[in-house]
């Protein structure tokens, strides 16, 4: 275990030496001390290696992650994992606006509840949140699933591609075009594979299904005289 | 963008701390709006008297015999306090409009900041750690503060641009984000009888919280109503002589974090600000709501109208 202090050592220091693992690294496993809010805290990793960081983070932690796991004991800022390629991000506390935005792929586990926008246009990623999630997320999410074990706020999935969206609690209102669907066998055999990957014991059958309607795919001549 | 950090003491054992608490977040804050810095900070009330922050540009200027040629037109003893660029008048309560009236003509040039019992305002251009180190806030003590780091979107980087913005007795608020309709409402209360002394539109947001409550409101329904009323994007943290409020418009894309113990109501416009506070570990911190409003009150037997707010 390599412990890293960022209060005494500074952030660029942190992700250039996290940057530079590569898949034949014998260090493994980083533990990032005295974290206190810091922006940016293990952005661009692409390595198989574990990150903990002993506290809560700023903006955009763990962005652009590829490969690595990153465990935040604490709770995250605005962005966290946005534009994930592949890896885990967990998060034992709750995630402010816009988590796992852009998302490609992997996976984003996060504890606690999720504000605003979470999942925001995400394309592949599989975002697991245990608590709540805020309004308009899964905005214009094209591709990935994002799974809400409580409620959602405004909005959700307002535009929405071809994401799938699984919420076990309330939907406080659906965004344009986004609507509840059926849940057949494979969509109760993925939830069950990503509740157990995030560690959730809440049961795939508990939840709801919700997606595009696909009104929004094409122009419809109907709505010219709007424009 | 811009950083807001505001501190609210319940245990007031805290209160020989505050400034120092504050200047800290504030200062962290620094890198949300370098600009100006400005901070509201709540502190003794002297029985009988209001306390008028003024500001010069030119303070040995105007400062000089300032309280003997108010006191004068007032025909009232009045007491000053110099700090820097800013200077604390006590003056008799109930002669807020006659000194004002009195120092546009003895002293075009003073601004005032602030008014109230017990807030006075501080704020100037420059580096976060300028303007505390210029006022000497860590020294400063009270039950309650807010503070603001500026990067000016709506109107010039000017003293007076800064924020806080005080617009009625012992009212403050600072504003991360930018009012769409702040000249049209301005000038819809400036007919209302509201003194507006700029063109920025957080002082538009705080004279029409004022109005509200001059016609009745209590600020948590003034609050409230500014969410239908103002245009834009909006977190605004609110003083008032005993409590401490928090709103942010309906999108929310302004960041907001708070933190509460038993001794402390904290917020910040990231959870950096607040990394120092004692005890933050074991805080409750959570995110405020969307179109909700919060409020705290020192007042332990409030009235009809606070206990409403």
């Amino acid at each position: 275990m390599q412990t890293y202090d960022l209060e005494a050592n500074g952030l660029r220091g942190l992700n250039e030496t996290l940057q530079a693992q590569n898949a034949e690294t014998n260090q493994t496993s980083w533990e990032v001390v005295n974290p206190k809010g810091s922006h940016a805290i293990a952005v661009g990793l692409d390595a198989p290696i574990e990150v903990t960081v002993k506290g809560s983070t700023g903006y955009y932690c763990a962005g652009m992650n590829q490969q690595a796991t990153v465990k935040v004991e604490g709770s995250v800022g605005p962005g966290v994992a946005e534009n994930m390629m592949s890896g885990q991000v967990i998060v034992d506390g709750d995630a402010s606006q816009y988590a796992g935005a852009t998302g490609h792929g992997g996976l984003l586990v996060i504890k606690g509840n999720a504000s605003s926008r979470c999942g925001i246009s995400m394309k592949g990623i599989d975002i697991v949140v245990h608590g709540n999630i805020g309004h308009m997320s899964a905005f214009m999410a094209q591709a990935g699933n994002l799974v809400v074990c409580g409620d959602a706020g405004d909005a959700l999935g307002d535009s929405l591609y071809e994401a799938r969206l699984f919420v076990r609690g309330s939907v406080k209102s659906l965004g344009a075009d986004c609507i509840e669907k059926d849940m057949r066998p494979e969509h109760l055999a993925l939830l069950s594979d990503l509740l157990e990957r995030a560690g959730s014991d809440a049961k795939p059958e508990e939840f709801k299904r919700y997606g595009s309607a696909r009104q929004l795919y094409n122009f419809d001549v109907d709505n010219a005289q709007a424009y | 963008m811009c950083g807001i950090v505001g501190l609210f003491l319940k245990d007031q054992s805290l209160a020989p701390r505050l400034g120092d608490m504050l200047t800290e977040m504030l200062i962290t804050m620094t890198d949300r709006g370098p600009d100006s810095a400005g901070i509201a900070i709540y502190g003794d009330a002297k029985p009988g008297k209001v306390k008028l922050t003024v500001q010069s540009s030119t303070p040995d200027q105007d400062f000089a015999g300032l309280a003997e040629d108010l006191g004068a037109r007032l025909g009232a003893a009045v007491d000053q306090s110099i700090n820097d660029t800013h200077a604390v008048l006590d003056i008799p309560a109930g002669q807020f409009e006659a000194a004002r009236e009195a120092l546009a003509e003895i002293r075009p040039s003073v601004r005032i900041m602030s008014r109230g019992e017990s807030l006075e305002i501080y704020k100037e251009v420059g580096l976060p750690k300028d303007v505390a180190t210029r006022f000497s806030l860590p020294g400063m003590t009270g039950t309650h503060g807010i503070g603001h780091t500026r990067m000016a979107t709506e109107s010039a980087v000017t003293t007076m641009g800064a924020h806080p913005f005080n617009t009625g007795p012992d009212q403050c608020l600072v504003h991360n984000g930018s009012l769409s309709n702040h000249n049209s409402l301005r000038r819809k209360l400036r007919r209302e009888g509201v003194t507006i002394q700029t063109e920025n539109d957080t002082e538009v947001g705080a004279a029409y919280l004022t109005w509200k409550m001059m016609n009745g409101a209590t600020l948590g329904e003034a609050l409230q109503s500014s969410l239908d009323d103002l245009d834009g994007f909006f977190t605004f943290v609110v003083g008032t002589k005993d409590g401490f409020g928090v709103v942010r418009d309906p999108i929310a894309c302004k960041p907001a974090v708070m933190a509460e113990t038993d001794q402390y109501v904290a917020f910040g416009s990231e959870y950096r600000a607040l990394v120092n506070l004692p005890g933050i570990d074991e805080a409750r911190v959570w995110e405020p709501e969307p179109a909700t409003v919060y409020f705290w009150s020192h007042n332990n037997s409030p009235t009809t109208q606070e206990k409403a707010a």
